[in-house]
């Protein structure tokens, strides 16, 4: 039995880490729908969970990166902070004055303004650590510090409010998500981006004569892809609008409102740059010089640089791509919230961490994907958001993130042992 | 020897490291279809030596000639340029990637939009292997989960694939058991008679006895000679090797 399930998840040519991440999401999801009597697994909670987790998990898909080539990045928290204080200053104290107030130019302003930011500060903190070969631990542990002050020096500690509404929009909320319509032809152009890739890459391999799999397999593959891609866009558009924003949201999407209309979130926003982020990523890590160079640093930095990789810009690159991310989290986050704080992205490096470890992403360098940190982000946020529900202290929820991390790793490093890689 | 211009001719080359010379004005050359043995304890500069002409150091006095002309050698992708191609003692493979990754590393096959073609990597290591390792079969293994032979054929079939002219094979069977250091032999003989140049590391006399056609010994980072292996006894290359002695006066100038 036990066989056959092995046989049948090698023929579907599924990652088994994947599945047992998967696997440990489903059981803290059932989990907490048990212990909360039905109150967890909701469209609700599920599109909160998805907007909570975008920020950290956008973040974690560059830590990869960064971990993968043996280095570490500490500074993420406070240069969101800094990123995020910037832009609300620039969208609230200066484009006005400039554009003119509620300009629609503001928000990409300022979102371009944001990603610049973080790649050109990412860049500098890389050079630094590839080129004057500072650890990266000390650099970014230095980054933590100033642009947490730095922050604080942008508006010297006011909070900054009210964001600009449409910058709002990409932090998510009632308004701030594809609609009903837009996020089912999302989920059909998702699924049929899966189906046509999963077909071309069966007809590739069958060109160069390699043993394909099964049809039935693709079958399969083609089945879960489809079925996961449309589940998750159907529990989105099954979050109805509550009673107090549906006149606005009616308005924005250019509906009538009548008591009879029917209105629901669909897919957020930061979810769906989330998702872009997450492919976009992925391809690079798996199809690109770029992540192949890597990974091959990760693995061995002395054959890198004998292959005449350059190690030393490669790290620029990656600490650049990093802080760039970084500059769209702090899009996300702070247009969540519609306010900066001086708070914002406090602790948020460890939380980005936690999420690209907990995936799988291993410390010593060379190994871990995209979509693990994603998923553990998704985990790390699951726990968080289920603890609150079931009444667990604060105090207490940090010390079972704590524990989990440690005996994620743990099981890891046990996997890793037993499969030899 | 020959009057033909050397392939490789390595003049006059020093290297220091904070203070220590690893390699004191130490000149070597290599023909067309030539295997040259370089002997000599552990540190006494071999593996220095040929790391500045694959172009991981950068010597600090001397100058290389490639077939004649004078080469610019700062980095290993100049070397690559130069058709210098090295196996490396440590293999310098990148164990978390599989074979294909490793062989074409820093050289990937590329689609027409710019992305990584795997599966044509895949194809071309099938055949490549085919060749020098017909057992090898884990294609999609990383190399970490390798046998020492399969790993060497992996780090061989690297240099061999891109055309080399100048090979460079760091103590190639150290790692390996007898049938497997009889494949790296048989490959040895098989390029030389394609007119591909070799520099053989070993601290093994009788691979150098075997397998080259001269030997040049080193000692605390300066040449004691170079020989033609047939004009000499393997107790004179040790006599070279342990006491840095010469065997002959007509001390040889190829």
């Amino acid at each position: 039995m036990k066989d056959s399930a092995k046989k049948f998840v090698s023929n579907v040519g599924i990652d088994p880490r994947l599945l047992g991440m998967i696997g440990a999401l489903v059981v803290l999801w059932v989990v907490f729908d048990l212990w909360t009597g039905g109150r967890f697994l909701t469209p609700r909670n599920l599109f909160n969970i998805s907007v909570q987790t975008s920020s950290v998990a956008i973040m974690a898909t560059g830590m990869v990166f960064v971990i993968v080539t043996r280095h570490i990045d500490l500074s993420v928290g406070s240069l969101l902070g800094f990123i995020g204080m910037s832009v609300a200053a620039l969208q609230v104290h200066v484009l006005p004055d400039i554009v003119g107030l509620g300009h629609w130019s503001i928000w990409i302003i300022a979102s371009v303004a944001a990603v610049l930011m973080g790649l050109v500060i990412g860049a500098a903190q890389g050079w630094v650590i590839g080129y004057l070969t500072v650890p990266a631990f000390i650099v970014t542990l230095g980054g933590l510090l100033i642009y947490r002050g730095a922050m604080w020096w942008v508006t010297e500690g006011q909070t900054v409010s009210p964001l600009d509404p449409n910058f709002k929009l990409l932090g998510g909320g009632a308004e701030g998500t594809l609609g009903e319509t837009l996020s089912w032809a999302f989920g059909l152009f998702a699924s049929f981006a899966a189906v046509v890739l999963i077909i071309l890459s069966r007809r590739r391999k069958a060109n160069h004569g390699f043993v394909v799999k099964p049809v039935w397999a693709e079958g399969v593959l083609i089945a879960l892809a489809v079925g996961l891609i449309m589940g998750f866009v159907w529990t989105l558009n099954s979050y109805p609008i509550a009673k107090g924003a549906r006149a606005r949201v009616a308005e924005a999407r250019g509906l009538e409102l009548t008591d009879t209309l029917s209105l629901n979130h669909g897919v957020a926003i930061p979810v769906v740059i989330l998702l872009l982020v997450t492919v976009a990523m992925t391809i690079v890590s798996k199809r690109t010089r770029f992540g192949r160079y890597i990974y091959a640093t990760g693995g061995n930095p002395e054959a890198a640089e004998l292959s005449g990789i350059n190690t030393r810009m490669l790290t620029v690159k990656v600490f650049a791509l990093m802080g760039a991310l970084t500059g769209i989290s702090a899009v996300v986050a702070s247009a969540r919230l519609g306010s900066v704080d001086v708070g914002l992205g406090t602790l948020d490096e460890l939380r980005v961490i936690a999420a690209a470890v907990i995936g799988g992403t291993a410390l010593a360098g060379g190994f871990g994907t995209i979509y693990g940190a994603v998923i553990g982000a998704a985990i790390m946020q699951t726990l968080q958001s289920g603890m609150a529900s079931v009444g667990v202290d604060a105090p207490l929820q940090n010390m079972v993130v704590g524990f989990v991390l440690v005996v994620a790793v743990w099981i890891d490093i046990v996997y890793r042992r037993k499969v030899g890689v | 020897m020959t009057t033909k211009t050397p392939l490789v001719e390595m003049k006059n080359i020093s290297i220091a490291f904070g203070g220590v010379k690893a390699v004191d004005d130490v000149s070597v050359d290599l023909h067309e279809g030539e295997v040259v043995g370089l002997l000599g304890h552990n540190g006494a500069g071999k593996s220095t030596l040929i790391k500045i002409l694959s172009g991981a150091y950068h010597a600090n006095a001397g100058e290389i000639y490639i077939s004649g002309e004078k080469a610019h050698i700062a980095n290993p992708r100049d070397a690559r340029n130069y058709n210098i191609e090295t196996i490396y003692q440590t293999l310098a493979l990148a164990d978390n990637l599989d074979a294909a990754s490793n062989l074409f590393l820093g050289r990937e096959i590329v689609t027409n939009v710019g992305t990584v073609d795997d599966d044509a990597m895949e194809a071309e290591t099938r055949k490549i292997m085919g060749r020098l390792n017909p057992n090898f079969e884990k294609f999609s293994s990383p190399v970490s989960a390798l046998s020492g032979g399969q790993r060497q054929s992996v780090a061989i079939a690297r240099a061999v694939y891109f055309n080399a002219k100048i090979l460079i094979m760091d103590e190639p069977t150290a790692a390996l058991g007898p049938h497997e250091t009889q494949m790296v032999s048989e490959l040895i003989q098989q390029l030389k008679s394609e007119g591909i140049g070799i520099f053989l590391i070993s601290h093994d006399i009788h691979d150098v006895m075997d397998l080259c056609d001269r030997a040049s010994v080193m000692k605390n980072g300066k040449l004691v000679g170079t020989v033609n292996v047939d004009e000499v006894t393997d107790d004179d290359l040790l006599g070279m090797i342990i006491l840095g002695k010469h065997p002959h006066e007509n001390k040889e100038d190829a």
